[in-house]
């Protein structure tokens, strides 16, 4: 018999206080906390600082789990307490600053340029290209000689 | 500006019960003042002269009756509608055709022509597409404007782009071969001065706008990943 070490999992679960996005649905793209987990399927969702999200019960299949947490929500927190904890955590300041949250909104930037603006960018990119290729041999060639 | 005040027609003639008037006609003739008119006319009512007729030309009787009845076809007094310019389309609108010659370039819009087809411009130093109709189906419609206020487009219709009548030319044996070379389709000159003089304040635009002028030379194309019906224009 080896031994066996046992790790705790790294999963992020399901548990209250866990920050979630919507990924489909009417409220797609938008962020809540878990206030309660009502069966293994639906949760009861709330967002504080989102007046057009009321608190209700979300089915998972509609949600993410973020890597963010509030650390110590008691369950079935009412919006008031749930709000200071949120504000307390800076919930909303880590997510814009994920990689995660950058990535989709620039996603949704890009889907909205018109025919002129993404005719810019593909200027744009070909200069960049450019550039660094231009870079790049002059640092090549110089290390060949 | 407040609704006009309508007064209801009050008839002279109130309905006892449907299709039956309290008053005779002949009491109605004089409740109307008719008589007065009448007399006033001399016995008969006012009324236009018919127009004289054009007058026709000579028709020879046929020598014999048509053998079969002959139908007439039913008189058609229906009217097409104006065609409605869709609401993403504006003056200076950029459009990309979609078929034809030009498909896939970009070209300013200038005015809706009374056939309903869409005047357009390349310009044509720019792209190649000159002054030209193309029926509104064919484009798509982006949001980039041009400013088109210092361009004229008054003297341009639908007859301006009308294809000439070919002249019939009786030709004799000898310059059978001859007639054919010398004919060249070249476009008049004034056509090429209505077209330079048209484009030449949209070009100083344009020119005025960073990557406008490459954007407007560069043919549009769906590449890989592109669905047109998500992009947005």
């Amino acid at each position: 018999m080896g031994d066996a070490t046992v790790i705790a999992s790294s999963w992020r679960l399901v548990e209250v206080g866990r920050v979630v996005l919507f990924t489909r649905g009417q409220y797609e793209g938008k962020l809540a906390a878990i206030v309660e987990i009502i069966d293994h399927r639906r949760v009861l969702v709330d967002a504080p600082s989102d007046a057009s999200l009321p608190r209700h019960s979300a089915a998972l299949k509609d949600l993410t789990l973020t890597h963010l947490v509030i650390p110590k929500l008691p369950r079935a927190a009412g919006t008031g307490v749930l709000r200071k904890l949120w504000e307390a955590e800076g919930v909303e300041k880590n997510w814009n600053g994920s990689a995660w949250a950058q990535s989709r909104a620039k996603a949704q930037r890009r889907r909205e340029l018109t025919d002129f603006e993404r005719f810019k960018v593909l200027r744009a990119r070909k200069q960049q290209r450019f550039e660094v290729r231009k870079a790049f041999a002059k640092v090549r060639s110089s290390a060949k000689a | 500006m407040a609704p006009k005040q309508r007064t209801p027609k009050v008839s002279r003639n109130p309905d006892l019960i449907r299709g039956v008037g309290k008053f005779s006609r002949s009491k109605m003739y004089h409740k109307r003042g008719l008589w007065a008119i009448k007399a006033k006319n001399g016995g008969v009512f006012p009324r236009h002269d018919a127009q004289p007729k054009a007058p026709s030309p000579a028709e020879k009787p046929p020598k014999f009756y048509p053998a079969d009845d002959v139908k007439k076809p039913l008189v058609n007094k229906r009217k097409h509608k104006p065609t409605k310019l869709r609401a993403s389309i504006t003056p200076g609108t950029v459009l990309i055709i979609l078929a034809g010659r030009f498909k896939g370039k970009r070209v300013v819009f200038l005015k809706q022509l009374s056939s309903g087809l869409l005047l357009v411009t390349g310009p044509f130093k720019i792209n190649g597409v000159p002054l030209r109709r193309v029926n509104q189906s064919y484009m798509i419609a982006t949001s980039t404007k041009v400013d088109i206020s210092g361009v004229n487009v008054d003297k341009f219709d639908d007859k301006y782009f009308a294809k000439e009548a070919q002249k019939k030319k009786k030709k004799g044996e000898g310059e059978f071969f001859e007639a054919e070379k010398e004919e060249k389709n070249v476009l008049p000159q004034e056509k090429k001065d209505d077209q330079k003089t048209v484009d030449t304040p949209l070009i100083k635009f344009i020119e005025g706008v960073a990557d406008l002028k490459a954007y407007l030379a560069a043919r549009f194309s769906l590449k890989s990943g592109m669905k047109p019906h998500e992009l947005k224009f």
